[in-house]
């Protein structure tokens, strides 16, 4: 069973309080995101393609006292795998790395990706030392993630199991200067 | 040796303390490895040893979102893993210091460190990135307070170069 990615995406932000700052992977789960409404402190990625978990990761050791969501899709923590390594040694309290894993790269024609041939996040984050994996691939599962992200305690895993689909694209703000002023401004450090 | 040559990594330590450096991203190099002692031992400093060099620009581009600031360490070859992830440096303009220690370029044994090497610093400077480059050890602690006031102060990358003949030959036999 997968669930749709936008209403995911809108369940697991509903409510964020102004402490959930959230980082998405470049491609679809940015557009999810900005579909979701945008926000001053969402910190768009339009490239960087395996960096989203390790940009999280810095912002979540800088802001210990606000709560850092990365979520991003499958192919981009498969670039980025020895961010688990790194992430499952730091191990910040209020780090949340969220992979919404459909097996493709939807931005580029569906081709298939590891997950879909046996690659398992779920275990290689385990393995990597982060306590909390979970595997969602319901509405329950993804009711339990987003209640968890309310108040972090601790370096969190998940996969969210979503389907292969494509809605239409919601582009944000593609300026990167003005998408790092913005998200400091937000936290109020000088822009 | 005296006191100022053996003592280059405590004074570039010194320079990121004055500078404020919260977090130090890090492959480890043998050139490194007392500056990342110092970092390690330090409770002001989260040392972050990172399994590729491009994992540590994403991490300073994220600490300066969150209002800290890092440096990123790395041996000349780890710059070659960094060259998409510094896009994101660029197009944000996130501010982002690494210091490299050369290998390839100066009684080198092992030549599979001469390709990267030997295109260190046209590389980041098609990167735009500005050069201190030290060669002997009495200039560190000046390039570094330079190289620290461009990143910070203009929001700019900067990369400062340890010649290998400052850091020393390899030995390969005991």
């Amino acid at each position: 069973m997968s669930l749709e990615r936008r209403a995911a995406m809108a369940t697991l932000i509903e409510g964020r309080g102004e402490d959930l700052l959230v980082v998405p992977g470049l491609g679809s789960t940015a557009w999810d995101l900005a579909a979701a409404g945008d926000n001053d402190r969402n910190f768009y990625l339009w490239g960087a393609m395996g960096g989203a978990a390790m940009i999280g990761l810095g912002l979540a050791l800088a802001q210990p006292k606000r709560r850092v969501a990365v979520i991003t899709g499958d192919g981009e923590m498969l670039m980025g795998l020895g961010a688990l390594a790194t992430i499952g040694i730091q191990r910040p309290d209020n780090l949340a790395v969220i992979v919404f894993d459909n097996g493709v790269y939807g931005e580029t024609g569906m081709q298939p990706s590891a997950t879909q041939s046996g690659a398992d996040l779920l275990k290689v984050a385990g393995a990597c030392g982060i306590a909390t994996c979970l595997d969602v691939r319901d509405q329950a599962g993804l009711a339990d993630l987003a209640g968890r992200l309310k108040s972090l305690r601790g370096t969190l895993f998940a996969r969210v199991s979503i389907e292969a689909n494509e809605p239409p694209r919601v582009l944000p703000e593609r300026d990167g200067v003005a998408l790092k002023q913005r998200f400091r401004a937000a936290l109020g450090l000088k822009p | 040796m005296t006191e100022t040559m053996a003592g280059w990594p405590d004074r570039l330590y010194d320079t990121f303390k004055r500078a404020g450096i919260r977090q130090v991203g890090y492959v480890p190099d043998a050139g490194h490895a007392r500056l990342i002692d110092r970092c390690r031992a330090d409770p002001e400093i989260r040392d972050v040893v990172l399994t590729t060099e491009e994992e540590g620009v994403a991490l300073a581009a994220g600490a300066w979102l969150g209002g800290e600031r890092a440096v990123l360490l790395m041996q000349s070859s780890g710059v070659g893993n960094c060259i998409n992830m510094l896009s994101l440096t660029r197009t944000c303009r996130f501010p982002l210091l690494m210091v490299i220690t050369m290998r390839g370029e100066w009684e080198e044994f092992n030549p599979w460190q001469e390709p990267m090497g030997s295109i260190v610093e046209p590389v980041l400077k098609l990167c735009e990135a500005e050069i201190f480059r030290a060669r002997k050890p009495d200039e560190v602690e000046g390039l570094a307070a330079r190289a620290l006031q461009t990143v910070f102060g203009d929001e700019r990358i900067a990369a400062i170069i340890l010649s290998q003949e400052l850091i020393g030959k390899k030995v390969w036999t005991k």
